[in-house]
């Protein structure tokens, strides 16, 4: 069987988990879920080679931990989607709530509206993993603080600016957060700084614009306006650097 | 050295008796810091650089080393002490921050030496471990309200109640988190053997678990803090239990920073950052602002490993510790540790190892007060940490009400660490805190687990003892039994915090 469908309606996490796992364990590759209301770490810690539709509303912590399977959601999601995410991909049809893709190591999250809060927050990197963070609308504060490594993009596809608050990669000693429409210098955080896109730059964030665009059906060309675009990065690697002195 | 303030007193004095010194050399071979060369025919000392960890005391052959404390004495004074004043110095010259090792520093009353323990005397025998079984096997973890069961056939009885997954130790004592990068791979290789033989665990600490450590997996706890550095779902199946750290005696409401220069190849790995890339731990979990984001970390841990594992939730025992707990037994945990103001570290600023934090004694009877007033006590179970010295600390604070205890220091300390305090420096002698290799082979895993092992052994026989001399044969009967202590010289308002009576009533 390599795709089966499951009613979540009124379904507690756990037994919901317990099916999916079943059925990767089974070697299905695609999942459907209905009526998805809220239900919590829906594919947490799942390995594997598996594509996983969500139709409904998914709860918190969604794909946590999760190494490899792809999750496409058709609403929003809740509180920190992709959290210490290893592998896979989660593709969100609508906006997603606060600290998403919080300390994710590897995988893609693509998120087609707004998101919340600490978006990006610690995202790390390691070897091939390079973990990126699309989001076509803006984020609210403290997007990308303590980033350690991988890609935020912000596309600001609603018209007006893609941040524009406060604590804007504060603390960031890795990675890189790439903004459509530029950003207000008062909203950097202390350790971030703005810095053109160079010409690799660039191309890697066009392979991200494209893909986006392949994602949620829309034209990229009104995205792929390289001066529109403007880079955030750590003004230094050590920003905790200077603040002790031994006994 | 600053020209207005000028060089500090050197804070020991190394001197070596010629006469029974032979010249060989050990001792310039086994210092760190340098403090020893040989001109000519005799050995040279540099005292200013000496730490005091008494490695060439304990390797010179012929005892012919004293190292001695503060021979330039500051005018006394009891409120500008030596560290005050030379804080200022520090901060004088630098504007910084001060960082400091090892755990709190200042002469606060001790709470444990100031508990007696009983014993019987005429009626009630005391019991002797030696003839009777004793009983110290300790399961951590949730303990069902109350249990269902249903009667089968032939007089059997069936139960009907899930029980929760539990850790069983043979001993109340564990060892715990100490990051692979903090300490080094052959100290974790040596207490995890020791773990192993004793049937107790220890912990990670949050450095990943690195791969030579993985055959002792099932006594390993994994770490999961702030930073979420070497977490992924392997090595949260790996593990026994699982460990959320809050918050650390040593440091309450800060988190941590291992330097990029520490970041080595091996750490890098485990940790997985890239090589030489500083790993900041920020203060708070961003993915945890309340006890209902706390909640969903707990259960998102035990979702991810299919609710098999316990998840212990580490807090720093600070002023509303109580009330914290309170909320952590109903956040599904399993354990709450409280990491009282002694525990160590490997670096903490001064201000924070010093000044913030209570007591783990008084920490763990208001825990345990306040889980058994709202009913819940059974929800988890409750480790203590920071500053368990000795068995009789173990028998104090179980009778306090801790269920078992993590030792840290105490476990270094056996396996040669003589608290110089230099943790931070990365040059260890003793092959501890030290990533550097030729250091590192100092520490023998099969020597050294050995020497953790017995130390958990004999505390283990002294605690049967100290039990049985109370008339006690199995730990449950000393938990939480605060009968079994007196208190010495404490106020009236921390008794009754400790809910424990005066000697002679």
């Amino acid at each position: 069987m390599d795709e089966i469908v499951i009613d979540a309606v009124g379904m507690h996490y756990t037994p919901l988990n317990k099916q999916i796992r079943a059925a990767v364990a089974a070697g299905v590759k695609r999942i459907r879920l209905d009526n998805v209301l809220g239900q919590r770490f829906i594919a947490n810690g799942v390995r594997g080679d598996v594509a996983i539709e969500i139709h409904g509303v998914p709860g918190g912590d969604l794909g946590m931990f999760m190494s490899g399977p792809r999750l496409e959601v058709f609403g929003n999601a809740e509180h920190a989607p992709g959290n210490t995410m290893d592998a896979g991909e989660i593709v969100v049809h609508g906006s997603a709530g606060d600290a998403v893709g919080h300390s994710m190591r590897g995988g893609r999250i693509f998120v087609e509206g707004p998101i919340g809060y600490r978006g990006g927050i610690h995202m790390k990197q390691y070897e091939e993993k390079r973990p990126v963070l699309v989001i076509g609308e803006y984020a609210r504060a403290f997007l990308g603080e303590y980033m350690a490594g991988g890609t935020v993009l912000v596309l600001a596809r609603h018209g007006g600016p893609a941040v524009a608050e406060r604590g804007l990669g504060s603390g960031i000693h890795g990675g890189e957060i790439v903004l459509r429409g530029g950003v207000d210098p008062q909203y950097l955080g202390v350790g971030a700084k703005e810095v053109p896109l160079s010409d690799d730059d660039w191309v890697r964030v066009l392979s991200l614009i494209r893909e986006f665009a392949r994602h949620f059906g829309i034209d990229p060309a009104p995205l792929e306006k390289r001066e529109e675009y403007t880079r955030v990065v750590p003004a230094s690697a050590r920003p905790f650097a200077n603040k002790y002195a031994w006994e | 050295m600053s020209p207005s303030i000028g060089s500090l007193p050197p804070k020991y004095r190394v001197t070596v008796d010629r006469d029974q010194c032979m010249l060989c050399g050990r001792c310039v071979e086994n210092c760190a810091y340098g403090a020893f060369r040989i001109e000519g025919d005799r050995v040279l000392t540099n005292s200013r650089v000496c730490t005091a960890c008494h490695r060439c005391v304990a390797y010179c052959p012929r005892d012919a080393i004293d190292v001695s404390e503060r021979p330039l004495d500051y005018r006394s004074h009891p409120v500008w002490t030596r560290g005050v004043r030379e804080a200022i110095y520090n901060q004088a010259r630098t504007g910084k921050i001060v960082l400091s090792g090892m755990g709190n520093a200042l002469d606060y009353p001790m709470i444990f030496d100031r508990l007696v323990l009983d014993a019987c005397q005429v009626t009630n025998p005391s019991i002797d471990p030696l003839r009777e079984p004793m009983e110290l096997r300790t399961y951590l973890g949730k303990k069902p309200q109350r249990l269902e069961l249903a009667k089968k056939g032939n007089n059997e009885v069936e139960l009907l109640t899930e029980l929760a997954p539990n850790l069983c130790l043979e001993t109340p004592i564990m060892i715990g988190h100490m990051s692979y990068g903090a300490i080094s791979l052959n100290a974790q290789l040596a207490m995890a053997k020791a773990v192993t033989e004793a049937g107790t665990f220890m912990g990670t600490g949050e450095g990943g678990l690195p791969e030579p450590l993985r055959p002792y997996q099932k006594h390993m706890i994994v770490q999961v803090a702030s930073g979420r550095f070497g977490v992924d779902i392997d090595y949260l199946e790996r593990g026994a239990a699982i460990e959320i750290k809050i918050g650390q005696g040593a440091k309450p409401g800060i988190g941590g920073h291992l330097p990029g220069e520490k970041v080595n190849a091996a750490v890098s790995k485990t940790r997985m950052i890239p090589l030489g890339s500083d790993a900041i731990s920020p203060a708070p979990h961003h993915d945890i602002y309340s006890i209902e984001d706390l909640a969903q970390l707990v259960r998102s841990l035990k979702e991810a490993t299919e609710w098999k594992k316990p998840v212990f939730v580490k807090i720093a025992a600070v002023h509303n510790v109580a009330a914290i707990a309170a909320g952590i037994a109903r956040s599904s945990a399993d354990a709450v540790v409280i990491d009282g103001f002694r525990g160590g570290t490997g670096a903490a600023p001064r201000v924070f190892r010093d000044h913030v934090g209570i007591p783990v004694e008084a920490a763990v009877a208001a825990v345990d007060a306040k889980l058994r007033n709202q009913g819940i006590r059974n929800e988890v179970s409750i480790i203590a940490s920071g500053g368990i010295r000795e068995s009789t600390d173990v028998a104090k604070i179980i009778a306090l009400g801790a269920d078992a205890v993590y030792i840290g220091t105490a476990a270094l300390v056996a396996l040669g660490c003589r608290v110089c305090g230099n943790c931070y420096r990365g040059l260890c002698p003793w092959g501890i805190a030290t990533q550097r290799q030729d250091l590192v082979d100092r520490l023998d895993p099969e020597g050294g687990g050995t020497q953790v092992a017995n130390l958990i052994h004999g505390w283990t026989l002294e605690l049967m003892d100290l039990m049985g001399a109370a008339g006690i044969n199995s730990i449950e009967s000393l938990r939480g039994n605060r009968d079994r202590l007196r208190s010495y010289m404490i106020d009236q308002a921390l008794m009754d915090v400790l809910d424990v009576k005066s000697v002679g009533a």
